[in-house]
């Protein structure tokens, strides 16, 4: 199988023709600054929940302490970045901050990922709660007051990158024979052990490399928003995405991506009707869950939809 | 595989579309009248009305909509209507900063009102530079990073109608020592907040800087309840005063078991002190000889204030407080310097704003200082059997 086959180069036109059509927008003025914080959210949100969706629909583990990741992410890209004033600090500020996000991954992920169920959904709830309580008390991100002031380096040229990065990273990750595993312990995770997957492996390789891109949405948060503080990554933050990841359905990356726009368009649009937007926002998706309890695409990808398959061909 | 990417293209355009489809360009409907003049001038109110800390931004929201129906109810500023343009940043500062950004570029208002507390502010900040449109918080009282950037210079846009914390912990120990006689301070300090060590750190400085010894210094954290612990270890020692920098909810507590032990000296303590929970927690016999500063107080018998708590309690139901207070002041500051630019250009009115001299409002009159804070005196209220019984106020040195 060939890298550079017909459909990848397809792909990768319609890639950058859509980057290019968005920043023409972005200069003729179309999309000015209020719609571009709406397209920074839409990115932000599209890389947590496909990095959640790796760890809760694809590995089947329920994490709900993806907010502690982004913030490690957030706080350790912010720092640097307020020391580095440049585009090799902010760089150099995601990737800290990634890798930062996934070590604490691994060590959190070790001990917690023997649990299952409910025990796991209330062991990474506390761990996020446990994050969020040490920056609120260290000295050098400024406790309970935030960090502000921090230069924003990020732009849709950056957060393009860093989504259909995300994207495609963890889209082949999951079609790897390490992702075909992670799946295995989502269906039954005695019959995957019995074949001899060791899932402790797998499910702790999932969790860090969810923490990993978590890091990498933080960072390119605080860079965006200019200012941080613990508050924000309370458990509220890892609800708002664990709600795009059910929403748009467990286990499809392009129902994600689906979930966090439209989520965030329904957000933008009710902007100026306050006292409803809560009420809408809720009754939307209860609605959802009632006809739609698998989420919008279930497991399905946008791609599974347009399949026509001839013989001999396989697509994805 | 040609249908397919056909399909793949036709999604992109209709991506494309929605998001084009999306901006309604800019909207700067300027009402004008005959004679080509502006009838009217946008001002953004961006505040918490809803989420955790509603409570703060509902206040100030009250108090700047009664101070604009009372000026477009007397003909405006030079003619011009207010319309206030209202958005709720749901406590959240990356929501204010979307929310300043759509008042500034969408809304086309020439300044923009809150938020009420300073994270939330600091979020619109970056945003006033980058438009070039003055915001004002009334009770945005963190010492850094708001008004003085992180580097030690002004934003130009950013301004703020409070005192802050700082100038509270200094003002404690001046009154302590001038208005109080007092030689040795006990601290007990709320470590869980910027607010409380803030506090402590001034009140510490000014009040050994003039002569005085700070005998203990304790710390408790937010949602503590016992204090008998520090209570009884500092009962033994020699003091003349007891400054509790932190919120009502522990102090309350602190005092009212304070006083059970047998400790009557005075309790001091800052703007956290007011609210009617502080009532309820220590009782009112524990409330006496309770002092703590404030930005303005109910029982000031100047005129205005008593006429702002009359009107506003016929408009509300309600005794105004000192959020209140502050948004009706921030409603006729921004007006105050509209008024003096003569012009809806927000630069001429940054510049209004920063060169106001003797603005007089319910909070005190002040000057706006170089810094772009006002250089305002707190009021020193006076606590016996729960009640407000004097209050002083305290210049600014």
């Amino acid at each position: 199988m060939k890298v550079f086959n017909k459909k990848n180069i397809i792909i990768f036109v319609l890639i950058l023709l859509f980057y290019a059509a968005v920043q023409a927008l972005i200069s003729t003025g179309i999309i000015n600054s209020f719609y571009e914080i709406t397209l920074a959210t839409i990115c932000i949100n599209i890389i947590l929940a496909v990095s959640l969706n790796l760890v809760t629909g694809f590995t089947g583990q329920f994490s709900l302490g993806h907010a502690g990741f982004m913030s490690i992410g957030a706080y350790v890209g912010a720092i640097i970045n307020m020391n580095m004033n440049s585009t090799s600090g902010f760089l150099i500020g995601i990737f800290a901050g990634a890798v930062a996000a996934a070590i604490v991954g691994v060590v959190i992920g070790i001990p917690t990922l023997r649990l299952k169920g409910d025990y796991l959904a209330i062991a990474t709830l506390g761990m996020a709660e446990i994050i969020r309580v040490i920056f609120l008390n260290m000295e050098i991100t400024n406790g309970a007051a935030g960090l502000n002031g921090i230069p924003r380096y990020t732009n849709w040229l950056w957060l393009f990158i860093f989504t259909t990065g995300t994207i495609i990273l963890i889209n082949n990750f999951i079609k790897s024979s390490q992702g075909r595993a992670c799946i295995s312990i989502r269906e039954d995770e005695i019959a995957a052990e019995s074949m001899g997957i060791n899932t402790t492996k797998y499910k702790v390789m999932a969790f860090a490399l969810g923490a990993l891109f978590a890091g990498i949405a933080g960072a390119l948060y605080s860079s965006y928003f200019y200012f941080i503080k613990p508050t924000l990554f309370s458990f509220q933050k890892s609800i708002d995405i664990l709600v795009i990841v059910v929403l748009g359905g467990m286990g499809s990356i392009t129902g994600s991506v689906i979930a966090a726009i439209g989520l965030a368009i329904i957000t933008t649009a009710l902007q100026k009707y306050a006292e409803l937007r809560m009420i809408i926002y809720a009754i939307l998706l209860v609605a959802i869950m009632i006809f739609r309890p698998q989420g919008l695409m279930g497991t399905k990808e946008v791609s599974d939809l347009f399949k026509f398959k001839k013989k001999g061909e396989k697509i994805e | 595989m040609k249908k397919k990417s056909f399909l793949s293209l036709l999604a992109v355009i209709l991506i494309i579309g929605l998001l084009a489809g999306c901006s309604g360009g800019e909207a700067k409907n300027e009402n004008t009248d005959e004679n080509g003049s502006a009838t009217e001038v946008k001002i953004g109110i961006n505040f918490e009305l809803t989420g955790e800390v509603a409570s703060y931004g509902v206040s100030n929201v009250d108090g700047i909509m009664m101070a604009f129906d009372e000026i477009n109810a007397n003909g405006g500023i030079n003619g011009m209507q207010i319309v206030p343009v209202e958005v709720d940043n749901k406590s959240d500062s990356a929501e204010a900063t979307s929310l300043a950004t759509r008042l500034m570029t969408q809304e086309g208002v020439v300044a923009c009102l809150g938020p009420a507390t300073s994270g939330d502010f600091m979020a619109t900040i970056p945003v006033a530079m980058q438009n070039e449109i003055p915001v004002i918080s009334a009770s945005a009282t963190a010492d850094k990073g708001v008004t003085v950037d992180n580097g030690g210079n002004v934003n130009d846009y950013v301004f703020r109608l409070c005192f802050n914390d700082s100038f509270q912990g200094v003002t404690m120990a001046n009154f302590a020592l001038n208005n109080l006689d007092a030689k040795k301070a006990v601290i007990i300090q709320d470590n869980s907040s910027d607010y409380g060590k803030g506090l402590a750190e001034n009140f510490v400085e000014t009040f050994k800087g003039s002569g005085g010894t700070i005998v203990a210094q304790e710390g408790y954290v937010a949602k503590d309840k016992d204090f008998k612990a520090i209570l009884t270890s500092i009962k033994g020692e020699d003091f003349d005063v007891i400054f509790i920098p932190g919120y009502y909810q522990e102090a309350g507590l602190i005092i009212k078991q304070a006083r059970d032990l047998g400790i009557d000296a005075p309790i001091l303590g800052a703007d956290g002190f007011d609210s009617p929970v502080l009532l309820e927690l220590a009782g009112a016999e524990a409330l006496t000889d309770v002092y703590f500063s404030n930005h303005y107080s109910s029982i000031d018998e100047d005129p205005l204030v008593q006429e702002f708590i009359t009107t506003f309690k016929e408009k509300n139901g309600v005794e105004p407080n000192a959020f209140n207070a502050l948004g009706y002041d921030l409603g006729y500051f921004i007006a105050d310097a509209i008024e003096r630019a003569d012009s809806t250009d927000p630069v001429a009115i940054k510049d209004a704003l920063a060169s106001t001299k003797g603005f007089v409002g319910v909070t005190g009159s002040f000057d706006m200082g170089q810094d772009h804070n006002p250089i305002k005196s707190a009021v020193v209220i006076k606590l016996d059997n729960g009640v407000q019984s004097s209050s002083v106020k305290v210049d600014p040195k």
